[in-house]
């Protein structure tokens, strides 16, 4: 009865959340007494969990499964929880595991709690804290089902290396019967760009940055520092940036290392949407935006003063630092 | 078309969080609720299929009396019928429950249910309701075209967005982009007025046992004072970044 986790991979390679629910089944297999198996779809490095403590791998290849489909990702992770035995599924935040997720839940008739930011409180009964109220409170949460899947927030546990040696076994899901619901038609995504769900560092724009033709210094500054770029609701709704990179309550949510905020003031939904951030730097020319208050680091200045300084003293930086 | 909108009634964006009765529960004591902001995007594309296609658009909560006010909002704003289910939401799972009892009751074509509220932030309801009911399902879905039986929809992904086709019935977790901002209705007095007599159904739960309970709450530990770095100072920032935040 091992704890199982769904190891996201994207063109073969695992993405960077992947490591950390490994990580975190581990931990859950750990309190359990039992050990965590892995199951990942299409990817060529599976045997590189056992770093992070996972000792078997169910290894899924299937031409079929190439896009994500979550109706179909969904029932390969129901399969997989059967074979195994487990009542306890680790899945991340990532958009697409936030769309499988209550249909895995709703296929095995369990509970499902999502952004869990800690390793469990107890497993008997088994209770995990969770974000709530847009990130303004916390909720210990018991699960009181015979199944339980365990969304874990992004960036919220970290990875941990527990070297083991993972055994890669293939499995063969059935895929027969309507469980591809959908059809994908196309996928229109930035390629080579860190996105704002994987991206360590963010820098993010508002309405402060005037208009779109500024949003040059946002792109460099963001390139030098191997970051997302994201911007403001005003920003997105007058349609300077796509809705996409909107960071707020509406829209994305930020669980980034640092979140540099540029010309944006600090409406109490944006700063919702950025909490989970470790740290927060603001660059505005208004000391009294309401920012400077949620902020770790601010700098009262122009925005056009201070970021072109800044992008050229960070690459200098990063010239000594490389 | 039969279209059900999903409403949850949330705390307004910019209520401030407490928690009473030991942090055993939250505290709603002069706290404004209003519609959930994904579930209004939702129901405004919604009165769109009305207006432009032709469609009977319904509106569904889980909640006692006082979620009334909200549901009567999505009636002023031009929803033909609403049902309240007479229970407390204790989990998304049982929500989601509820309302596919709902769904097979008034044999919708389509769904919509805002991606996740604003208060537990689960973003469970739709996919779990999509699955009982073995409805097709989208999520994070931005935009959304009916065609006869088949619906074409855009959803949002990590880093871009995915067109999907699929056939209804459907059930979608929607969100900004389904409409814009600036579509969003206010509900004038002539809205206000009819919908006094429109039709509020409500029925009894299904029983159903809950899966997650939340025991307790507590708050995020107060946030230190800020750093000021001056604007011909940025060494110093960078400094700071990389030796005392190690972000850099």
């Amino acid at each position: 009865m091992s704890v199982l986790v769904y190891t996201e991979s994207e063109n073969g390679k695992f993405k960077k959340n992947a490591t950390e629910v490994a990580s975190f089944a581990h931990e859950v297999a750990r309190q359990m007494d039992t050990t965590a198996t892995a199951v990942s779809i299409n990817a060529n490095d599976s045997g590189n969990m056992g770093d992070y403590g996972i000792s078997k791998v169910l290894n899924v290849t299937d031409e079929k499964l190439k896009t994500f489909n979550a109706q179909a990702y969904a029932h390969v992770l129901k399969q997989a929880a059967e074979k195994e035995g487990a009542k306890v599924i680790i899945v991340s935040s990532s958009t697409d595991t936030k769309f499988l997720a209550p249909i895995l839940t709703a296929l095995l008739k369990g509970g499902y709690v999502p952004n869990v930011v800690a390793a469990p409180d107890s497993i008997s009964p088994f209770k995990v804290k969770r974000t709530v109220f847009s990130n303004k409170g916390f909720a210990h949460t018991e699960l009181k089902s015979d199944i339980k899947v365990i969304g874990v927030s992004n960036n919220a546990f970290g990875s941990v290396e527990n070297k083991t040696t993972a055994t890669v076994e293939s499995f063969s899901p059935s895929l027969d019967g309507n469980i591809f619901g959908t059809t994908s038609v196309s996928i229109d995504k930035v390629v080579g760009k860190a996105t704002i769900a994987d991206a360590d560092i963010v820098v993010s724009g508002g309405r402060g940055l005037k208009g779109p033709e500024n949003w040059g210094m946002i792109e460099e500054l963001a390139e030098v520092l191997g970051a997302a770029t994201a911007c403001s609701k005003p920003v997105s709704d007058l349609g300077w940036r796509p809705h996409g990179e909107h960071v707020g309550q509406t829209g994305k949510p930020v669980a980034s290392n640092l979140y540099i905020a540029i010309g944006i003031s600090g409406a109490i939904q944006h700063l919702a949407g950025v909490s989970a951030s470790k740290v927060k730097v603001v660059i505005n020319s208004d000391p009294e935006a309401p920012f400077f208050k949620a902020a770790d680091y601010g700098v009262v200045g122009d925005a056009f003063e201070v970021v072109p300084t800044l992008i050229e003293k960070l690459k200098k930086f990063k010239t000594q630092n490389a | 078309m039969k279209i059900l909108v999903c409403i949850s009634n949330v705390p307004d964006t910019t209520s401030k969080i407490n928690f009473t009765d030991g942090n055993t529960k939250f505290d709603s004591n002069g706290v404004q609720f209003v519609i959930n902001p994904n579930d209004e995007f939702g129901l405004t594309r919604a009165m769109w299929f009305k207006e432009k296609q032709g469609a009977t658009v319904h509106v569904a909560t889980v909640g006692g009396p006082t979620t009334e006010p909200t549901i009567r909002k999505a009636l002023a704003i031009g929803a033909d019928e609403a049902i309240r289910v007479n229970a407390e939401p204790l989990d998304g799972y049982f929500v989601a429950e509820q309302l596919a009892a709902v769904v097979k009751n008034g044999a919708y074509d389509l769904v919509i249910a805002g991606r996740e509220s604003i208060d537990y932030n689960g973003g469970m309801v739709p996919g779990i309701l999509a699955t009982l009911l073995g409805m097709n399902f989208i999520n994070t879905c931005i935009s959304l075209e009916i065609e006869g039986e088949t619906a074409t929809a855009v959803r949002e992904i990590d880093g871009g967005k995915e067109k999907l086709t699929t056939s209804l019935p459907l059930v979608i977790g929607g969100q900004k982009g389904l409409v814009a901002e600036s579509d969003l209705r206010i509900p004038n007095m002539r809205g206000i007025m009819m919908a006094r007599q429109k039709k509020l159904n409500v029925v009894e739960p299904v029983g159903t046992e809950i899966t997650t309970e939340d025991v307790a709450f507590d708050k995020p530990a107060p946030k230190g004072s800020i750093k000021l770095v001056a604007a011909d100072n940025l060494d110093e920032l960078i400094n700071l970044l990389h030796n005392e935040a190690k972000v850099i």
